[in-house]
């Protein structure tokens, strides 16, 4: 097993977003968690990255306990997300954002060209705009880099928090061939989606978040036609 | 005839104020990189400042042996000798400023962030103990003995007060950097024989006139002012830009968290955010002693204060800000006070600071030390 979460309990201030959940992703799954908004979805992803606390239960990788280490040190370990928002830095180019992930690795890796040449034949458009400011991007684009440069830090879990939202649906269905390429190169891929439908469809697996519960489990194909899955997050 | 004066001495208070300006420039940097790291105002950076100029003054007095006056001349130096004992103690207060920015950023803010930091811990420890036995005793080597005894169950409490996880109100900080400010200048205050006495800095170097702009003359220490200040700001934004700490600087200033995601350990940039700013300090004490040939435990306040106003005028969190802001309020003081008086001199400093924040709130350049580029 890849990520394993046990009975994860994580609070905000005096908050409890995340009430005890256990999931976990295998070697070359991708995984999707889907909920509505304040369902811990983010928290989840955040947690894992290692930016909060937990205040109880466990988070190992490959075996081994990471609750507790340090943030920099899970990234070496091999896990990188693409955080929610997209999390591009404004001020430098997306050239400069995509070395941002390589900044484990040293500012002078030997792999990093052909990293970032794997990268742009991706997403060619990062190509062309390899000079402009990430802040000038448009959303499709940012998240594009996002998810790029979650890739240079050669990661072997991504994490994915919400990759097509605020995105035309020619982008999210191109977003999500993407997810399955950089899966089928090897890279697990745990994702949060409120887009439940496309997040199900591309997804191995699939958990239900309810406030800070695991509601529902299974194969992504079985939770597509789950009837309370469908009332609840799919339309009908 | 107050016209005349003005025309005549107007070149004139250009070269000084540029180069009081870049002075100010070289301690706003420090405000500046430790805003956009942190999002916190350093008031303690004055007090950085001010332990460089006693870096100056001990390694010319104590390390190159050099006495104020020499058979009742001035100890002028020359040539090679002259440029080894500049950068000598230029090194010495860049260290000296560093290492107590260092110090600073561990025991009077990193505790609070709840890092859950045990060396802030201990030395915090043993400086309360310190000061504590000061109250019954002032001998030194008692208070040692006693510090040391309390450091070991104090820093247990410490350790449990700063824990991991537990961060501490914007406030804190705030209070913290006001404290740590006081205990610093008035740890200097009470050091050496004399108390509160202005120190006269060794003067090596002879300061003749180099050559004349437009009639004004231009001295040899300004110009070593401007070279050296310049060179700092260039050494620095190479670092900023080119390097890969650099870049981390300038990701945690943009978003901390996205760059704790991308594996950026935020308290090692956080700790070279303050070794830079407090080396830009140490150049800046530096230059200031060159001029003014003196120092006392209370001269970062005023400095500190004005190149904080430096700061929020160019645009706080912004490289060049700093610059544009430190040489606009450098200027500004200078004519200012030549028109109305010397005595309106800080007056004029901080009605351009309001007349500027009046129109641009965010100062000259903006806000972004992300942005900073060379």
């Amino acid at each position: 097993m890849l990520l394993e979460v046990q009975d994860l309990h994580v609070f905000y201030g005096k908050i409890e977003a995340i009430k005890g959940i256990s999931f976990n992703v295998n070697e070359g799954e991708i995984v999707s968690l889907i909920g509505a908004n304040g369902a811990g979805k983010t928290t989840t992803m955040r947690t894992i990255s290692g930016v909060r606390p937990v205040a109880q239960g466990r988070i190992l990788f490959e075996g081994q306990d990471i609750t507790n280490m340090a943030p920099h040190d899970r990234v070496k370990l091999g896990i990188c997300q693409a955080p929610e928002g997209r999390g591009i830095f404004p001020g430098m180019t997306v050239r400069e954002n995509l070395d941002m992930g390589t900044y484990i690795r040293g500012y002078k890796s030997a792999t990093k060209a052909a990293d970032m040449e794997h990268v742009i034949s991706l997403f060619p458009r990062l190509g062309e705009r390899i000079s402009q400011m990430g802040g000038t991007l448009s959303g499709g684009e940012q998240q594009m880099l996002a998810i790029g440069r979650a890739l240079m830090s050669r990661p072997r879990l991504m994490l994915l928090d919400e990759p097509s939202m605020g995105l035309a649906p020619m982008l999210i269905a191109q977003i999500f061939s993407i997810v399955k390429q950089i899966n089928s190169e090897g890279i697990s891929v745990l994702m949060v989606e409120q887009n439940a439908t496309q997040a199900l469809k591309t997804a191995h697996r699939g958990y239900v978040l309810e406030t800070g519960y695991v509601m529902k489990t299974g194969t992504g194909a079985d939770l597509l036609v789950d009837p309370a899955v469908r009332a609840a997050y799919l339309g009908g | 005839m107050r016209d005349w004066l003005i025309y005549r001495t107007f070149w004139d208070l250009t070269v000084s104020g540029v180069a009081l300006g870049l002075i100010y420039a070289l301690v706003a940097l420090g405000y500046t990189m430790v805003y956009g790291v942190l999002r916190l105002i350093n008031f303690a950076h004055s007090e950085i400042f001010m332990v460089g100029t006693f870096g100056v003054l001990i390694s010319l007095t104590q390390v190159f042996g050099i006495n104020l006056f020499e058979d009742g001349e001035y100890p002028y130096r020359s040539g090679i000798v002259l440029v080894l004992i500049l950068l000598g103690s230029t090194v010495a207060a860049m260290v000296v400023s560093g290492a107590g920015a260092v110090v600073l950023e561990r025991t009077a803010y990193r505790p609070l962030r709840g890092a859950g930091d045990t060396f802030g811990a201990v030395v915090l420890a043993f400086l309360t103990g310190l000061i504590a036995s000061f109250l019954f005793t002032d001998s030194m080597m008692t208070n040692l003995m006693i510090a040391a005894v309390i450091t070991g169950p104090l820093a247990v409490v410490y350790v449990r007060i700063f824990r991991k996880g537990r961060q501490a109100p914007r406030l804190a900080f705030l209070i913290s950097a006001i404290g740590a400010s006081m205990a610093m200048a008035e740890a200097v205050a009470t050091w050496g024989p004399d108390e509160r006495v202005v120190y006269k800095t060794p003067r090596v170097l002879e300061k003749k006139v180099l050559f004349n702009f437009f009639g004004a003359d231009v001295r040899i220490d300004y110009v070593i002012v401007a070279f050296g200040a310049i060179l700092m700001m260039t050494a620095l934004l190479l670092f900023v830009n080119r390097t890969r700490l650099g870049r981390g600087i300038r990701a945690v200033a943009q978003d901390a968290e996205t760059a704790r995601i991308l594996g950026v350990n935020v308290n090692s940039v956080i700790l070279v955010t303050f070794l830079l700013g407090g080396a830009m300090a140490g150049g800046a004490a530096m230059m200031f002693t060159l001029v003014y040939d003196q120092t006392r435990f209370n001269i970062g306040f005023l400095l500190g204060v004005k190149s904080f106003t430096a700061a929020v005028l160019g645009g706080i969190g912004n490289i060049k800000g700093a610059l544009l802001g430190g040489i606009v309020l450098g200027l500004a003081e200078n004519y200012g006070s030549s028109i109305f008086g010397g005595q309106w001199k800080d007056v004029i400093a901080f009605i351009v600071l309001l007349v500027v924040l009046m129109f641009r709130p965010t100062g000259i350049l903006g806000e972004s030390l992300g942005k900073a580029r060379v």
